[in-house]
């Protein structure tokens, strides 16, 4: 069974300098799927992804990366997976296509020159292959970036936020990308901020100081956390804001554009608390379904109050 | 006002980051107490005692008064002594002695009949400044020496200096070969500590970890073209001496590429342990930088090494650059070989294997 999955790591624990970065993390990817990794900054992503790609030792805890061991071959599993770094690890004072025919070399693959031009072709990187990588915007970078973590043609993608700082219309082609790379049957593993982004994976695993704290399919998360939301739109909606910030049954408030989500664990509480505001003239009250990232600030506030 | 108080801001906000930065911290207090006391107690420009072997001739009461006045000199330390023809060739050429006296036989009847014998100073002039003094105070002594035996009279002796390798006493063929192995401790170090860190500042190592790539592989990948830089220098520096400061070269190129070498794979070592301490590429430098100065103070290539006092000879010769401008003076200057350079071959050899292996345990451990 676990020759099957793309990632299967347990008690996966890492320290540094006494620090607890990642404690007993466990994690399961069958192969072809895309897996959001989520979790506020610090919480131990980059860590974990490292560990899985053969980068860091766990102190504790091990488990298989394309059925290949994460504690004896890490270089096997070097020379299977991608890895694509937070911050833009390629060389500014390299051509794109410099850039490219590098990591092409230290994967020591046949044919460089026809990888590196299918892959300048393929990610529409060819009328820039002659520019210096530092001269590149955030976006291609990151498109470069994906380039040369897939020139090998690695089985399982691990992504660093890789759209952290990216504009909107670049973030989408990006995606486009990794699902097209799904479908050819690449497992990938993509941490990020973006709630738009998460939606679109699997399955979402959400760790915050070090600990999962829910692994589970993006549209089940709300549910599964059992938080009832109301959306009330409309004029002057700090005053209601500042009213119902403490009030018996809201458990979170946020504001959402436009609008404010109130949530709440117990409805009737919740229900109680806004019922003032139903017939409120200017102000629309509607049930709303708890998205993702209520559900996130929800687990972020109780990962703080659990762990700190 | 507001000026005022943003100028505070900055200056309050400069002092925060100087004193976080420690190792630049540590740079500012440490470069001036290093240049004080290696300026104020170990550097000395008036040498004095340096080696000095006897050819003992003749022995006799008029002998041992020169050699007595020449040790009270301070000038002079009498080391031994040497036997003539090739032995005192050899004394010099391996640097054993600066200055070389030979009272010849039959000096003692010589000199009691009045027939003027003559005395040899052989000096070793390549460093002129080193050996000036001595050969300079020489004739006085010796005719001082014979003074209280002789009486005033017409000088008693004839005193020949013989100044070797640098006859006309040019300090740049002192200079000229000595900078080979400044020139080559500030870049070979720098260039490499710089671009080892480079890559960790820039997040590019990660990238390059995540590949199948050993570290082993980074490493001789990434020094390599150093090591090709480095000869280059030592090329340009060869020839800007022979052709414009007309430095000869008499010994072995063998010996002096053996030497050029080792000297290149030292320096790379020690870059490369910059490297496993700097997190910066301005650490880098400044590690280098607090390096190079007891290259350039302690080495013999500005002051002359045997006029520093003993503990700051011990420094010296832990410093590479004190042993490899030893054997690149020898070489180029005094026609040496391999056997004759070998004394300054080894202690290379020890302080490559020193650094290189403080340097691959520290970059096991910063490698996670």
């Amino acid at each position: 069974m676990s020759e099957a999955l793309a990632i299967d790591v347990s008690g996966l624990s890492k320290s540094f300098g006494g620090t607890k970065v990642v404690d007993g993390f466990d994690m399961q990817v069958p192969p072809g799927k895309i897996y959001g990794f989520l979790g506020p900054n610090g919480s131990g992503k980059t860590t974990t992804i490292r560990m899985m790609c053969g980068l860091l030792r766990p102190d504790e805890g091990g488990g298989t990366a394309l059925g290949l061991d994460i504690l004896r071959q890490s270089r096997e599993i070097k020379a299977r997976v991608g890895y694509m770094t937070q911050r833009f690890s390629l060389y500014g004072d390299l051509t794109v296509r410099e850039n490219l025919t590098f990591m092409a070399r230290l994967h020591a693959l046949p044919k460089v020159r026809d990888v590196v031009e299918q892959a300048l072709e393929t990610y529409d990187l060819a009328p820039r292959a002659k520019q210096l990588a530092a001269n590149l915007s955030g976006g291609w970078k990151q498109r470069l970036a994906l380039a040369a973590a897939s020139l090998h043609e690695p089985g399982l993608l691990l992504l660093d936020e890789p759209t952290a700082g990216v504009d909107p219309k670049a973030r989408r082609d990006f995606w486009d990308r990794i699902r097209r790379l799904a479908r050819q049957g690449v497992t990938v593993l993509v941490s990020t901020h973006y709630m738009d982004e998460a939606v679109q994976c699997d399955n979402i695993t959400f760790i915050a100081y070090g600990r999962k704290l829910i692994d589970a399919p993006a549209s089940e998360i709300p549910d599964r956390i059992g938080l009832k939301t109301i959306r009330i739109e409309g004029q002057g909606l700090q005053p209601v804001y500042d009213a119902l910030e403490h009030a018996e049954g809201v458990d979170q408030i946020a504001r959402f554009g436009a609008a404010l989500h109130v949530s709440g664990r117990d409805e009737s509480a919740l229900d109680a608390a806004i019922a003032c505001y139903r017939d409120q003239d200017g102000l629309t009250v509607t049930t709303a379904k708890t998205g993702l990232e209520e559900a996130f600030i929800w687990l972020m506030t109780g990962a703080e109050d659990n762990f700190r | 006002m507001k000026g005022l108080s943003r100028i505070l801001a900055i200056l309050g906000k400069e002092f925060i980051q100087m004193l976080r930065d420690r190792l630049t911290f540590g740079m500012m207090v440490g470069i001036p107490v290093m240049q004080l006391l290696l300026f104020g107690y170990a550097i000395n420009t008036d040498p004095r005692h340096l080696p000095t072997l006897v050819e003992m001739g003749d022995n006799g009461p008029a002998s041992r008064a020169i050699l007595q006045a020449m040790e009270t000199s301070d000038y002079f330390d009498l080391i031994g002594t040497v036997a003539s023809g090739a032995a005192v060739e050899n004394a010099m050429r391996d640097g054993e002695a600066v200055f070389i006296v030979t009272i010849p036989p039959g000096f003692e009847r010589a000199l009691a009949r009045g027939e003027r014998p003559q005395i040899l100073l052989d000096v070793d002039a390549t460093d002129p400044v080193a050996a000036g003094a001595g050969s300079s105070a020489f004739p006085t002594i010796v005719q001082q020496a014979l003074a209280p035996l002789l009486g005033e009279m017409a000088p008693p002796v004839e005193t020949i200096i013989h100044r070797r390798y640098n006859p006309a006493g040019r300090t740049a063929l002192n200079i000229v070969p000595g900078l080979l192995g400044i020139i080559l401790t500030m870049t070979m170090a720098m260039m490499t500590s710089m671009a080892l860190t480079r890559e960790a500042e820039r997040g590019t190592l990660e990238a390059l970890l995540s590949t199948p790539t050993r570290p082993h592989e980074v490493m001789i990948g990434k020094i390599t073209p150093y090591v090709v830089a480095g000869f280059i220098q030592v090329a340009i520096m060869l020839a800007g001496a022979r052709f414009l400061f007309s430095v000869p070269f008499l010994g072995s190129p063998p010996a002096f590429l053996i030497a050029v070498s080792l000297f290149i794979l030292v320096n790379l070592a020690l870059g490369f342990l910059f490297s496993t301490v700097a997190r910066s590429q301005m650490q880098a430098m400044q590690l280098t930088f607090f390096a190079f100065l007891p290259s350039i103070l302690l080495s013999g290539f500005m002051f002359p090494f045997a006029a520093m006092p003993h503990w700051a000879q011990m420094i010296g010769q832990a410093i590479p650059a004190t042993h490899f401008i030893r054997a690149v003076r020898a070489i180029m200057l005094k026609g040496a070989g391999l056997d004759h350079v070998w004394p300054q071959i080894w202690p290379l050899m020890i302080i490559f294997a020193v650094i290189a292996t403080v340097a691959m345990l520290r970059y096991r451990q910063t490698l996670d």
